[in-house]
């Protein structure tokens, strides 16, 4: 197959963000992670795929790859949908170091956009990690549509995040971590580092 | 309901995953709400994750984690039945009941909710009072209606 005019030979069972990064090709995501299922949940990694002539425009984690299949990476359209997808994000939060960085690169108005700070842009990175990775599923979805959030669950937060942590680190916003820490503070006693508070 | 009753429902699935709507839906019918204690219960007896029977229970509206009255009052605010005077057979609804639209009043009689649309267009404006039609409602007639409703 070719991506960005350039010919890539990818394994069947490969998807087109796949062949792309192992080819050294860079896609923009943020719900992306090696470890995890893909989701296609932020269509960062929009790509436009030409097969049998005719255009298209899919998700790129989610995209099998096949025989004479080909990839652009970036054009004016792909670039465009990408910039209104952080716009939009961008609403919910401002000064994520992802979003900021990645807004530069594709020129988006951070403030195109009433802003509506949610803070989380429900890339399901905390949720998926905690089901898949660690198998605690502490962290879930709840709610549908408009109202669609991620709830650190109190009945086994209590008993699992305060020795693991590790979804904080993933989340591109800050948001997991405050979701746990507000959890934390209406629903069960938590614990602070040693020392601190004596100091 | 007692308990026994969920118990049994909850029995029925023990061990089967795919069944998460099914027990949900058939305690919700019976009980008319989740009560968060149960959804453990349901947790435990299927195998699931807490969290995944919270994300289902709060994804469909048919499951209440709030407690319900007896009588489940659902108004239509679909367009047709608005043309046709929903708002003032809302009106006439919330007066008879006391209640507001997602409220139950103090004596478990009755939930109000509106919904659009609930899909009987031709004989709007309706109410639906525990899954029954009203059809060709009007706010003088309410009352008449939902008394029989204990």
């Amino acid at each position: 197959m070719q991506i960005d005019g350039r010919e890539v030979k990818a394994r069947d069972d490969m998807t087109v963000l796949q062949a792309a990064r192992t080819a050294g090709i860079h896609i923009p995501t943020l719900c992306h992670h090696e470890k995890l299922e893909p989701f296609g949940a932020c269509r960062m990694c929009m790509v436009e795929v030409e097969a049998r002539g005719r255009k298209n425009y899919v998700v790129s984690c989610l995209y099998p790859v096949a025989q004479d299949l080909v990839v652009r990476t970036r054009s004016e359209r792909v670039d465009k949908i990408r910039r209104v997808i952080l716009e939009e994000l961008l609403a919910h939060a401002p000064n994520s170091p992802e979003l900021v960085a990645l807004a530069r690169e594709y020129r988006a108005d951070r403030d195109r956009f009433e802003k509506d700070a949610s803070f989380c842009i429900l890339c399901g990175l905390c949720v998926r990690y905690c089901a898949e990775v660690k198998q605690k599923n502490a962290v879930d979805f709840i709610e549908r549509g408009a109202r669609r959030e991620i709830s650190f669950i109190p009945e086994i937060a209590a008993k699992e995040c305060w020795d693991c942590q590790e979804c904080f680190a993933l989340c591109p916003t800050s948001y997991a971590q405050a979701a746990y820490f507000l959890t934390e503070a209406l629903a069960f006693p938590g614990r602070r580092k040693a020392g601190v508070a004596n100091a | 309901m007692d308990s026994a009753n969920i118990d049994q429902i909850i029995e029925k699935h023990r061990g089967k995953p795919g069944d998460l709507i099914h027990v949900l839906m058939e305690i919700q019918h019976q009980n008319h709400w989740l009560p968060r204690d149960v959804l453990h219960q349901v947790a435990a007896a299927l195998d699931i994750p807490f969290s995944r029977v919270l994300r289902i229970a709060t994804l469909y509206k048919t499951f209440s984690l709030t407690p319900k009255g007896r009588n489940e009052v659902q108004v239509c605010t679909g367009i047709s039945c608005h043309l046709r005077g929903a708002n003032k057979l809302l009106d006439a609804v919330q007066r008879v009941t006391g209640i507001k639209p997602g409220e139950t009043d103090a004596n478990w009689r009755y939930s109000v909710d509106t919904g659009s649309c609930l899909g009987s267009c031709s004989i709007g404006p309706e109410i639906i009072v525990n899954g029954t039609h009203h059809a060709r409602m009007t706010p003088a007639k309410v009352e008449d209606v939902l008394k029989d409703y204990q």
